[in-house]
């Protein structure tokens, strides 16, 4: 991991600040390349302005384009030059609209111009480092590296992918293996063959790289993380959350993945809208029970709602609300819901209006058994989320980026193995640029790499004298 | 009582390759020192393989005598054989191994002891250390002599309660049936210091003879031999060598190991040392690798005036009778008579995490401790490490400051740092795969690393150092013309290009980029290079070598600068690391056990995370 020294910091990195309302957001980028990063993704509106040029504390109205010269959003940046800025390096804040989706794209554009997603608490520690926080600031930076950290960790694990993580396991041990041979013979030369080992390599070190170029497109759309958006399906029993998540589940959408450890009452499924990632936990009905096995699952219901992005409230039309209902509406007052009142092709016994005005939030008809509102559910999803309305965990997309920075220096390491074989460099190097991508790829699933090379060739190789 | 009492800088307990290392600097730079050994016969002795070097140890030779050590003077006096390993990989894995003779290598290091100004050769057991308010001041011998010091240097070996085993034979003996020093490890102890028990092995010799070579593979040494020693003319050892053989175990072989493995003390729970994974004996090789159904063997004279042959590959602590039965199902040997026998040994050795990088107990100031005993193992890693224990023993008195080298300097750097910074379970021997900077680290500029410090330290002669800056100077200026001097695409150059299976040119070029073809190198494109100024060899492999690998190096360059800044911030051994707050509680306790002089050191600590470097990084801001 890159470390930074007092008054010296060599790489340049980015994170999104908390938002200042109005539906604005503030990606902060800081160090000594900050500038000419932004400069790379920025295209202010007088085309004559070149950013590089100007004055601290100015600021620019302008645009964020991509690879394809595509306007990604429209933004205002503001330039502080080191040593006056928070971090006392130059730092440059890229005011942006719209939700995470725009922030997401811009943070990825950061990344490809060779920024890094922030540690937890950098921003803080190259502040302090530089002088501009005082001591009786510093404890507190300290306490929060490790507690911070801690969680970046657990949730990084939490939200790979079950088939990802598999999948850069069994890449790390390719790779360890065929170090190890290596390493092997020459440590014992006389005992193991390396003449023409690049050629056997080489199509292993391409099916690696095509392997990781697959996985870094899809963690383009998000899917290299399992968590989405947390959703939970909410409603009494038998007002059609069952239906619903068939509904949901049984269109074209992608099922991305079975949840292990699911319960008799809580059944969770992740799937893919657009790009956006549901993780969708259909509970038990909410309701008071003595059933010792029901009563667990209204616990973990509960506990859903707790931790939930956005609730989806299943009401059945055909009857009266009651006080299941009424327990349920005093437990989502405070969360981003979706009211779906289902059985619309019965008769109804409850409208829309009189939701509406009760709860205050958006209200979609629809018939799960028929299929009906699919549509409107979706849209009015998206909509929420691409006005910011509906938001991931910040960590989950920081989350994201750190583990596309590894994979992205995996693959350029492979590409220098790839390069060495082909202009024939003897074998000793390989493992060099082997042993950086196994680090790399290590670090996505939270692993070092420490005496793992060493441990291989004894085990493997039989050894010495 | 009467007894013995004398002063001297520094008491070397041990004459093996770690103490006569220790010795030598210690009495070279000026100190009056004495070196205590059971026995004077066998000083420098080699009881196990009959070799010196090989890949990554000969890289330790090498720096051993760039820094001004005597191991590879006294290997380049003594060798039979010689090998450069690796030939045809990159330079950075080349690696001298050379077949000594063992007398000849004893008998020459002994000599160089002998004749050194300052040093004295006193065969005794020292049987405790004196420590006073945690400084120490002497050390006692079994008899009760007394010898004062300012400091001293723990270079004991296999010798420490060592006892050898094969079968059910136990012998209370350090190896060759030397007297074990029985008494030290408790005064030690007494000391608070942390001792362990390692085991390790040797096979046995077999009457050269009774062995049929025609059965084996002849192993030849290299044709032109090249010495380990920067001091060492290459023409004066150009000389015959003896060979080595190759043979193969086979299922016999493995099956009467395995019929008898209940009577190997390694199986049987007799033993309770660790040893090593990378030279495990033939009943462990059988047993872990068992769908190798057969195992390589080389057969290496022990010397000239000896018939004894060592069997590399198959060290082993079965009963006698076995061991016949077993070496007699090998090709070659079917009648082999055995001289001694194949035995493991077990010894105490220390835990090195007890020691400062200068190889000084954190606990006692002024003891310091190199070789097998801080859980190594091998001839180059012990000498190693007794070289610098005995520079730092010396820097300390003269007031000065330790010698450390890094992991980015030296493999002596590498094996130093994983010795007192990680955890060690099982004897460490040194490899390649250990350096993560050993495209920089090669054995052929181990003199241009290392020379400078070692003429700091004091140990290198002024015309040594001298030649070693000016060859930096020659190579630069070299790599410098070469790179402006232009290769035309004319008929000369396509001629000659065409002959070497090289690709002929489209424009002119540079001699750089015609160095940097896999098919080319320097020495052979001179007839392109009329202008090209005489130099030296070695002048001439390090032009070519920095050309040719250019763009490998300069990466590694760039990743050291990052590794340097870390290890450039200090961390003050009073440290209580209790006291910060925001370190996790198993970073604490690490970090309070282990002391480390650097934050680049305490990142390489199991169990310190890079969330608590970023808090001492911090931490280091507020003091």
């Amino acid at each position: 991991m890159e470390m930074i020294e007092h008054g010296l910091i060599s790489d340049t990195i980015f994170a999104n600040a908390a938002g200042i309302g109005g539906g604005i957001s503030v990606i902060r980028v800081s160090g000594s390349r900050a500038i000419e990063i932004v400069n790379d993704i920025f295209k202010p509106k007088n085309k004559d302005k070149i950013l590089l040029d100007q004055k601290t504390y100015t600021m620019h109205y302008g645009h964020v384009t991509d690879e394809d010269d595509h306007i990604v959003d429209e933004v205002l940046v503001l330039l502080m030059r080191a040593p006056h800025s928070y971090t006392a390096e130059d730092v440059v804040e890229i005011d942006c609209h719209g939700g995470q989706f725009v922030v997401c794209r811009i943070m990825d554009l950061l990344l490809k111009a060779g920024a890094r997603p922030a540690e937890p608490g950098e921003f803080t520690k190259r502040a302090f480092l530089n002088g501009r926080i005082d001591l009786s600031q510093a404890e507190s930076v300290m306490d929060v590296i490790n507690a911070k950290n801690q969680f970046a960790l657990d949730s990084s694990l939490n939200q790979l992918h079950g088939a990802v993580k598999k999948k850069i396991v069994d890449f790390r041990e390719q790779i360890l293996h065929e170090s190890a041979y290596i390493e092997a013979a020459l440590d014992d030369p006389e005992h193991y063959e390396l003449d023409s080992y690049g050629e056997q390599l080489l199509p292993k070190i391409e099916y690696l790289i095509s392997e990781i170029k697959e996985l870094l497109r899809n963690s383009d759309n998000g899917r290299i993380l399992s968590e989405g958006l947390k959703t939970v399906i909410v409603g009494k029993p038998n007002a059609g959350k069952s239906s619903l998540m068939n509904m949901l589940l049984g269109t074209e959408y992608a099922i991305v993945t079975d949840v292990a450890g699911t319960t008799r009452d809580v059944l969770e499924k992740d799937f893919n809208l657009d790009g956006i990632t549901l993780h969708i936990t259909d509970t038990a009905g909410i309701r008071s029970t003595e059933d010792a096995v029901e009563k667990i699952g209204v616990e973990r219901a509960r506990k859903a709602l707790d931790e939930a992005d956005l609730v989806l409230y299943v009401i059945d039309s055909s009857s009266e609300t009651d006080e299941a209902d009424e327990e349920i509406m005093s437990c989502i007052r405070e969360k981003k819901v979706i009211v779906l009142l289902n059985k619309c092709d019965l008769s109804p016994m409850v409208t829309e209006e009189k939701i509406r005005e009760r709860l205050g939030v958006p209200v979609i008809l629809c018939s799960a058994k028929y299929g009906d509102g699919l549509r409107e559910l979706t849209d009015q999803i998206k909509e929420m989320f691409i006005t910011g309305d509906l938001k991931y965990n910040d960590e989950v997309y920081i989350t994201n980026l750190r583990q596309k920075e590894c994979l992205m220096k995996a693959l350029d390491s492979l590409k220098l193995v790839r390069n060495s074989i082909e202009e024939l460099v003897p074998e000793d190097f390989y493992t060099v640029d082997l042993l950086n991508a196994y680090e790399s790829l290590g670090l996505i699933i939270g692993e070092s790499v420490t005496d793992d090379l060493v441990d291989k060739i004894f085990h493997e190789f039989c050894m010495g004298k | 009582m009467p007894f013995v009492e004398e002063s001297y800088d520094v008491c070397v307990i041990g004459a093996g390759h770690a103490g006569c290392e220790a010795a030598l600097a210690c009495s070279r730079l000026g100190l009056e020192t004495i070196v205590f050994t059971v026995s004077v016969d066998s000083i420098a002795m080699m009881p196990c393989n009959p070799n010196i070097g090989g890949s990554s140890k000969g890289h330790l030779v090498r720096e051993i005598d760039a820094l001004g050590g005597e191991m590879g003077v006294n290997i380049d006096k003594t060798f039979i054989q010689s090998k450069m390993l690796n030939k045809s990989k990159g330079p950075a894995v080349h690696s001298l191994r050379a077949q000594a003779d063992k007398s000849d290598y004893s008998r020459e290091m002994r000599r160089t002891l002998e004749n050194q100004e300052h040093l004295t050769i006193r065969q005794a057991e020292v049987s405790d250390i004196i420590v006073e308010d945690n400084v120490l001041t002497g050390v006692k011998t079994v008899s009760g002599a007394t010898y004062h010091c300012k400091a001293a240097v723990l270079c004991t070996g296999v010798y420490l309660k060592a006892r050898c085993l094969y079968g059910d034979v136990v012998t209370h003996t350090g190896p060759n049936g030397l007297q074990a020093a029985n008494h030290l490890t408790d005064s030690l102890i007494a000391h608070g210091i942390e001792v362990r028990r390692f085991k390790t092995g040797t096979p046995a010799r077999i009457d050269k003879n009774s062995i049929d070579f025609s059965k084996m593979t002849e192993q030849l040494g290299d044709e032109r031999i090249v010495p380990f020693s920067f001091t060492t003319d290459p023409e004066s050892i150009q000389k015959e060598q003896v060979s080595c053989w190759l043979t193969y175990t086979n299922e016999d072989t493995h099956n009467i190991i395995r019929a008898n493995l209940d009577r190997s003390p390694l199986y049987s729970g007799v033993i309770d040392g660790v040893g090593p994974r990378y030279c495990p004996s033939i009943e462990d090789k059988v047993v872990k690798f068992a769908d190798k159904n057969r195992h390589q063997l080389f057969v290496e004279p022990e010397g000239l005036h000896t018939n004894e042959m060592y069997i590399s590959g198959m060290s082993s602590s079965l009963p006698e009778d076995v061991q016949y039965e077993m070496y007699r199902t090998v090709p070659g040997l079917e009648h082999c008579k055995i001289v001694r026998n194949a035995y493991a040994i077990e010894y105490d050795c220390f835990n090195p995490n007890q020691l400062y990088p200068s190889l000084e107990f954190k606990k006692i100031k002024g003891l310091f401790s190199g070789g097998q005993s801080n859980g190594s193992s091998g001839y180059e890693e012990a000498a190693a490490q007794g070289l610098i224990a005995g520079i730092n023993a010396a820097m300390e008195i003269l007031g000065r400051e330790p010698l450390i080298l890094d992991r980015s300097e030296a493999y002596i750097g590498v094996l130093i740092d994983d010795l007192v910074t990680k955890e060690n379970v099982e004897p460490y021997r040194m490899m390649t795969s250990r350096a993560e900077y050993r495209l920089l680290l090669r054995q052929d500029n181990a003199d241009l690393r290392l020379t400078p410090k070692g003429y700091e330290v004091g140990l290198i002669s002024q015309s040594r150092y001298d030649w070693v800056k000016l060859k930096e100077k020659l190579i630069s200026a070299e790599i410098e013309r070469v790179s402006h001097v232009v290769i035309g695409a004319n008929k000369k150059t396509q001629e000659f290009l065409a002959e070497h299976e090289s690709v002929e040119l489209n424009t002119g070029t540079t001699l750089t980029e015609l160095i940097r073809r896999p098919e080319l190198n320097y020495d052979l494109l001179a007839p392109l290079d009329p202008d090209r100024p005489e130099l030296h060899p070695e002048v001439r492999e390090q032009v070519n070598i920095n050309i040719k690998y250019d763009g490998y190096i300069t990466r590694q360059i760039k990743q050291v600068e990052e590794f340097k800044r870390l290890e450039k911030k200090k961390l003050s051994p009073d440290i209580d690391y209790e006291k910060i707050s925001g370190l996790r509680i198993e970073a604490r306790q690490k970090l309070n056990k282990l002391k480390p002089i650097s934050i680049g050191q305490a990142s390489r600590i199991q169990g310190v995370s890079p969330a608590d470097i970023s808090v001492l990084l911090v931490y280091l801001g507020t003091i």
